[in-house]
């Protein structure tokens, strides 16, 4: 049975590797998906994670100041309708446009001391009926996972 | 015409379940009859299938727009090609396609084989009909592709479409989900002989060799579908890359992952009888995570904070998957001892256990795929919470995993069976291994420091090296021989065992493939907000904007911007991405523009007109080596191609192959292969 001895050995170490280096890939990447009212009721566990926050961009409330711009997101539904969230998105990719007045938009980043959001990327989609189907994306966004890609397979 | 359509699909329905029960209650009574009136009831479904088929696409083409999928799929002003591409461009349709693929497989794997496996082929059709029901009952009464709007809407019919999604537009999206479908309903082939092998009791492996070629062609596809998937996001998305670990692409690769351990771990089992447990597993996992890759694009499993659309046919999938999974365990452990190994693995170093960790690894990365892919759903259920990961967990895993494969890829083939005494393993590895300590040195003294592009291009060279060798070696021999030139000698080698050096070209494609992967490494991106005039520079490249311009067109507005492309002050090329907004969807498109050359691309995308001022936004990127990846995917094209050509000595060289093995597969040295 020695052969299968060094096998179980080889095979231990392989796994052991793949988990480690798994285990780490999660740590370095994990994103909480939350909604605004969600980020509301976790109160201070919401610092220092990395954070994306699902919306609805409350109208005229777009505001660009140089590189930055500013906007509120609401809760669009569930008993807390309605609470806001106060983001301001300092990241360098162009903003998609799709992202516009009552636009489903994803926030990704932190959220600040005062608790207002700071992000690095913004994802969005028209919240137009006629076009809420599964499988539409915008061009010049990483297609991650806010959109599926239009039904590829 | 839309009743004939869903009447044909009902009666489909209907005759599936006849096929089923008549094709087992036959093989149970041994009533021929039944049998073959199974048979018959295969070629029915497909005809009834292919009706509505027929007609769905005749209301595509035609304009039919009383019909919701045509007004939502399809528009006047398309062209034929994207008329028909839409049969597949939406949720109804699409699922409508894999029915009738797999209609399509079933009738040829009855056709083919009506005259063999007596025994087992009612089990087969069993099976396929099993799944083609499940199809059905999703086609009829979960989404039927033959709604008209008149259902509780107040509108009869509409003036125009929707059109097809502008994405969607162009040429590899229009064969891509075809390629990728062929794939994934292919690999029920092999699952059914698999099971019905087992359901029967078969001695043997008469099941692999009868599927080998449908794992094989089926393989293929999968690759086509999955690298026309690449290429399409890296030219129609505008994000700059090919590959972004969404759930959609992994829902691709995950089965062709299995496939691919699958085709490797099947030469186990033929040479040395070991693993068929093993590969029972594969097999089956292959096929389930074919369906689970449908659901996940399907249902809206994974992108659940954005899912549009949920639809309950999540819960149809899950349940089919459940049943069958659970069938399939329970059929494998209740037959567990009809699958006892022949033999035993030996020593560490030895072919087998090439083949072990190759399988291991690429199971690893399955594993971790799925687990990436799931991780919302998984934290969810478990700590309440959605997690996410993002694409740089899946490279942290798959990168060393890929590194590793690409060594047993060089290695694997080249190690003999059962045990390998240290002085052959000095003659085969001696030069690929200093080539390939050369090549990593001369990169490093070149200024390359990313461990792992080093170890790659390293690691690359090295199988180039043993593949050649082996080449070599073998034309040397037949050229001294028969006395032919070595060029003529190469060709007859690959004739003679057509597996074994077609494996060879499909595993140097891989490596050319893996050359590009590396230079994702060296990726260089810029955005900027630039104005006509202004000028900046990227990798050797300086880009002077000379236009911007709009217009409106027909279907779209657009928004164009001129490029003068310069290299040490001179020009060599003027680049127009563009931007397109289309009036139907008001979506925006980009058409970037790539200047393609084998050392690097580069890439620019217009991406928005600028917040102020009369500039635009261009994202400039050099991808080094991107080309590599599609040469390389011809490769692997080719070679599985050779693969499929019987060879020309099948006999003489399965016996030379193996020597020293004792397993009654050798004697029966039906199969020649790697």
């Amino acid at each position: 049975m020695k052969p299968y001895m060094k096998f179980g050995l080889v095979i231990g170490i392989v796994i052991a590797t793949l988990a480690w280096l798994a285990v780490g890939g999660v740590n370095e990447t994990k994103t909480y998906y939350k909604t605004v009212a969600e980020l509301q009721q976790m109160g201070d566990r919401a610092q220092g994670k990395r954070l994306r926050v699902g919306g609805d961009v409350v109208k005229g409330s777009i505001q660009r100041s140089g590189k930055e711009v500013s906007f509120h997101l609401v809760q669009q539904d569930g008993a807390a309708k309605g609470q806001l969230l106060k983001v301001t998105y300092t990241g360098s990719d162009p903003l998609p446009d799709t992202f516009r007045d009552d636009a489903q938009a994803l926030a990704d980043g932190h959220l600040n001391a005062d608790g207002s959001f700071n992000a690095n990327k913004i994802q969005a989609k028209c919240a137009s009926k006629y076009e809420a189907k599964p499988g539409q994306i915008k061009p010049g966004t990483e297609p991650t996972n806010i959109t599926s890609k239009p039904s590829r397979s | 015409m839309e009743n004939v359509g869903a009447l044909s699909l009902l009666l489909a329905f209907c005759v599936a379940i006849f096929a089923l029960f008549s094709s087992i209650v036959g093989a149970w009574r041994k009533n021929l009859f039944l049998v073959a009136a199974a048979q018959r009831s295969v070629y029915l479904v497909w005809a009834l299938i292919t009706t509505a088929s027929g007609l769905l696409l005749y209301g595509l083409i035609e304009g039919d727009f009383r019909l919701q999928y045509v007004a939502s799929h399809s528009n006047k002003a398309m062209p034929l090609l994207y008329k028909i591409t839409a049969w597949w461009g939406g949720q109804e349709g699409s699922l409508l396609f894999w029915s009738w693929i797999l209609s399509c497989y079933g009738a040829v794997v009855v056709f083919t084989n009506r005259k063999q496996f007596k025994t087992i082929m009612p089990w087969v059709i069993g099976v396929i009909m099993f799944t083609q029901i499940f199809f059905l009952i999703l086609n009829n009464f979960v989404v039927p592709p033959f709604q008209l709007w008149a259902i509780g809407r107040g509108i009869i019919t509409l003036p125009d479409g929707q059109g097809l999604n502008p994405l969607l537009q162009t040429p590899s999206m229009a064969i891509h989900p075809p390629m990728l479908y062929l794939g994934y309903v292919g690999f029920i082939v092999p699952f059914a002989f698999a099971i019905a092998s087992l359901i029967t009791k078969q001695p043997g492996d008469e099941w692999i060799h009868t599927t080998r070629r449908w794992t094989l062609v089926t393989w293929l596809f999968q690759t086509i579908g999955i690298t026309l998937g690449m290429g399409w996001a890296y030219y129609v998305l505008g994000w700059g890359g090919y590959w972004a670990w969404d759930p959609v692409e992994n829902a691709s690769v995950l089965p062709w992952i299995t496939a691919t351990a699958f085709l490797h771990s099947v030469m186990m089992q033929e040479k040395r009888g070991m693993m068929k447990v093993w590969n029972m597993v594969l097999v089956s996992a292959t096929f389930f995570l074919c369906i689970f890759g449908t659901m996940l694009t399907r249902s809206g499993l994974v992108q659940s904070v954005h899912a549009f659309g949920i639809s309950s046919i999540g819960n149809y999938f899950a349940t089919f998957l459940a049943i069958g999974i659970a069938a399939t365990v329970w059929l494998i452990l209740d037959r567990l001892e009809f699958l006892k190994s022949e033999s035993h693995l030996e020593s560490v170093v030895s072919r087998e256990s090439g083949f072990l960790f190759n399988n291991l690894v690429l199971l690893a990365s399955c594993f971790a795929v799925l687990w990436g892919t799931l991780f919302p759903v998984i934290s969810e259920a478990v700590t309440g919470e959605k997690i996410s990961v993002d694409a740089p967990f899946f490279n942290k895993v798959n990168i060393p995993i890929g590194l590793f494969l690409l060594f047993l890829t060089g290695a694997g083939p080249l190690i003999a069976w059962r045990r390998s005494s240290p002085d052959s393993l000095r003659r085969n590895f001696m030069w690929p291994t200093i080539a390939m300590f050369v090549l990593m040195a001369v990169l490093f003294g070149a200024g390359i420091r990313n461990e792992y592009a080093l170890l790659s291009f390293g690691l690359c060279l090295f199988v180039t090296a043993t593949i050649a060798s082996e080449f070599i070696k073998g034309a040397i021999a037949i050229a001294h021989k028969e006395s032919m030139n070595v060029v003529r000698a190469t060709i007859e080698l690959t004739y003679r065992n057509t597996r074994r050096y077609g494996g060879y070209l499909v595993h140097m494609g891989v490596v050319v493939m893996f050359v590009g992967f590396t230079g994702a490494a060296f990726n260089k991106d810029l955005i900027v907000e630039a104005s006509m005039g202004k000028s900046f520079n990227i990798g050797r490249y300086e880009l002077k904007i000379t236009d911007i311009k709009d217009g409106d067109e027909e279907n779209y507005a657009w928004m164009k911007a001129k490029i003068d492309v310069l290299v040490d002050g001179q020009k060599i090329d003027t680049m127009e991405p563009e931007r397109r907004i289309y009036k139907a969807s008001r979506q925006p498109t980009s058409h970037v523009d790539i200047r393609r050359r084998l050392n690097e691309d580069l890439f620019l995308n217009f991406a928005a007109m600028a917040t102020q001022g009369q500039g635009a936004v261009i994202q400039a990127y050099v991808f080094p080596l991107v080309s590599w990846i599609w040469v390389g995917f011809w490769v692997v094209l080719i070679g599985t191609i050779i693969c499929l050509i019987p060879s020309k000595i099948k006999y003489s060289y399965a016996r030379t192959e193996v020597v020293g093995t004792t397993t009654t597969n050798v004697s029966k040295g039906s199969h020649a292969k790697t």
